[in-house]
């Protein structure tokens, strides 16, 4: 079935490329959201079926975050007809932008259900690469220069990667065993030299914490950012940053039984609570709106990486923060395209009173402000708290205290930036914006978001399922 | 035989640290090119045609032939000035890659496992840090480019360590390659030399905060 799936996203992609048509292009488009939910409504029931020769598997870890990425495809899909449509780009540029859409959710749904470790290897790779062409859409001077640092680091990245696997399979064959399967590995990892698995480790890390957007890697997230698209940057901060957790999570349960793991949970905490600091340090004197919220999603990544590290409950809080920050910040971002279009800028300080130029983007500005800060009714608060629960009862009491200090400055400065976008007049008027923008377009924005509560404070019992089958193998 | 190749591919790097020219660095990858074939050749002993066939296009064809012209091709296009103007002088990144060499060297070593096949391991790592520290050393972007060859130079070493066994890694190393070689520089690197006059880094701070 799955290779099917893989042909199907092959010709769809060559078919947008050459198509010039709007109206084929539309039907291409759905064609793809059908494909999209066919394979993952047949995942869900498939649950742990072998696909496409054992290369691919849909085991629960990669068909929760399959959901998640199907629907943030419809809403960014839409968001971005309506993000070309206002900028009138060409119809060259508009079939580009989509084909490579196309790849990139291919090769992400790719990424989450691959079973061995090199196929994932190179298809984040792919990942890579789609997504670079849509950061370079606007074509200026600093979508260059973003694009050309995230290709250029995400290739070290993707190459300190592949030593790791490099390292793996050092270990591995001392074992006896060729077999780079996930399922297969742990078996043979009881008896191997240590200091293999540490470097296989770090290695594999570092790369892959490009894609999740991790301190020390974070800055060309951050800068791809600044230039992407807006329903573009919506993916940039959830399902390609699930992609970097969901590679780092099958990295860390494959050696979780050997004797490195509180090695690794000392490094993971450490990458968790610098990635918290930096983010603080430049969410306080950050100007630019979708900088703020980047280093916003920075934040929330510490926060799973410490998740991780201290285990029990945080394995489970640390996926489901992934999955409810997704929701959460695709909204978010999916917002900032309207406020754009409202003040023609990003920069926070020449924004102001947005509540009465679009109250029902202000609203959803509001509740995202509540959510990204975890307050409750917001189902985040539910992820932190269990969190901050697991930090406690794993001994790391002077950790907690300084994260939630951090976050006390990060909930002030996210406050005083996004209030005195709402509320206060701008500072520099410009009163011949008269940008109408209709509140139906935020609608998608106010679902997923509620979306998001709902599933934080009373998941139905197959989400919950899901996330415990995805950790079974870990260790209590 | 695989010693003495590997030690002159170390040497090599030695070379670019205190090469000044751009057209050296160049010669140099295509040699390291040549080197990493031989290397190959020997290591793998029992590999059927079509890897042999892979393996010499990878490493005579594209990193001794390919990559070099094409990296010429564009210092004349975008009229790079032919220096490779470091942040440090020659003799300092003499003596960093030395203890980027000595520094593999130990960790090596301090490793317990009798079948290792240890100068693999420093060579390959040597390479992968010293491309690193090319990369933040050099002003230009063609030499980060140059810095990016050297270790996914570094890295195809690692990977023929352990590839004798696993020839399916080396495959994979050499399609990563090709994919980010060919992105890199075919795309990029003419597109910056279009936008931007000098290519240097130093044109690439706009974003910050």
């Amino acid at each position: 079935m799955f290779q099917y799936y893989l042909v199907l996203i092959l010709i769809l992609v060559t078919g947008t490329v050459i198509n010039r048509n709007h109206n084929i292009r539309i039907l291409l488009l759905a064609l793809f959201l059908s494909v999209q939910t066919a394979i993952t409504i047949y995942a869900c029931f498939h649950i742990d079926a072998e696909e496409a020769g054992g290369y691919f598997s849909f085991d629960s870890l990669g068909v929760l975050f399959l959901i998640v990425l199907t629907i943030l495809s419809y809403t960014t899909i839409l968001h971005s007809y309506i993000y070309l449509r206002h900028r009138k780009d060409n119809s060259r540029n508009q079939s580009m932008y989509f084909a490579a859409l196309i790849a990139l959710i291919g090769a992400m749904t790719s990424v989450y259900l691959a079973s061995t470790i090199g196929i994932m290897w190179v298809l984040i790779e792919v990942t890579t690469l789609s997504v670079a062409g849509l950061i370079y859409h606007e074509r200026t001077h600093l979508s260059l220069e973003a694009t050309w640092k995230y290709v250029f680091i995400c290739s070290i990245g993707i190459t300190f990667a592949f030593v790791g696997i490099v390292f793996l399979s050092k270990a591995l064959q001392e074992a006896g065993s060729v077999n780079l399967a996930f399922n297969d590995i742990p078996n043979h990892l009881q008896n191997v030299n240590t200091f293999w698995l540490k470097l296989a480790f770090i290695f594999m890390f570092v790369g892959f914490s490009t894609k999740m957007g991790l301190f020390p890697m974070h800055t060309i997230t951050v800068d791809a950012h600044t230039v992407a698209p807006p329903p573009i940057s919506a993916f940039i901060s959830t399902t390609l940053m699930n992609v970097g957790f969901v590679a780092i999570f099958r990295t860390y349960s494959l050696m979780a039984h050997t004797s490195i793991l509180p090695w690794m949970n000392q490094i993971l905490l450490w990458c968790g609570i610098l990635s918290i600091f930096v983010s603080t340090v430049y969410i306080l004197k950050v100007d630019h709106l979708k900088r703020m919220f980047a280093y916003s999603s920075l934040e929330h990544m510490g926060l799973t990486a410490i998740g991780l590290a201290s285990g029990g409950i945080g394995y489970f809080a640390a996926i489901l923060h992934m999955v409810l920050h997704s929701f959460v910040k695709a909204s978010v971002f999916y917002q900032v395209d309207q406020v754009h279009r409202v003040f023609k800028t990003y920069i926070l300080s020449k924004t102001g009173s947005y509540f009465n130029k679009n109250t029902a983007g202000a609203l959803v500005m509001l509740l995202a402000f509540i959510s990204i800060t975890a307050m409750p009714p917001s189902g985040m608060f539910v992820s932190e708290f269990l969190i901050f629960r697991s930090l406690f009862e794993s001994h790391h009491i002077m950790a907690l205290i300084f994260i939630l200090l951090l976050l006390t400055m990060i909930i002030w400065a996210l406050g005083k930036n996004i209030f005195s976008m709402l509320f206060l007049p701008s500072v520099e008027p410009n009163d011949d914006i008269n940008v109408v923008i209709s509140p139906w377009e935020s609608a998608t924005q106010f679902i997923l978001l509620s979306f998001a509560i709902y599933l934080g404070l009373n998941p139905p019992a197959v989400f919950v399922n899901l996330i415990q089958e995805a950790i079974k193998n870990l260790p209590v | 035989m695989i010693n003495i190749l590997l030690i002159t591919f170390l040497i090599t790097l030695f070379y670019v640290a205190i090469a000044n020219r751009l057209l050296t660095y160049i010669k140099v990858l295509a040699f390291q090119g040549v080197l990493l074939f031989v290397v190959a050749f020997i290591q793998l002993k029992e590999i059927n045609t079509i890897n042999l066939i892979l393996i010499l296009m990878e490493t005579i064809f594209f990193k001794s032939i390919a990559v070099p012209i094409f990296l010429a091709y564009i210092l004349k296009r975008n009229k790079i000035t032919r220096e490779a103007e470091p942040y440090l002088s020659n003799f300092v990144s003499l003596i960093i890659v030395t203890i980027i060499s000595v520094i593999t060297i130990l960790l090596v070593n301090s490793i317990k496992d009798t079948q290792l096949d240890k100068i693999f391991f420093v060579v390959a790592l040597s390479a992968l840090f010293t491309g690193i520290y090319f990369i933040i050393s050099r002003r230009k972007i063609i030499t980060h480019v140059m810095g990016y060859l050297i270790v996914e130079n570094g890295v195809f070493i690692l990977s023929l360590a352990v590839g004798s066994e696993m020839t399916v890694l080396v495959n994979f190393g050499i399609m990563m390659d090709i994919f980010v070689s060919v992105l890199v520089l075919g795309i990029f690197v003419n597109r910056i030399g279009d936008t931007f006059e000098a290519m240097n880094v130093d044109n690439l701070t706009n974003l910050k905060d």
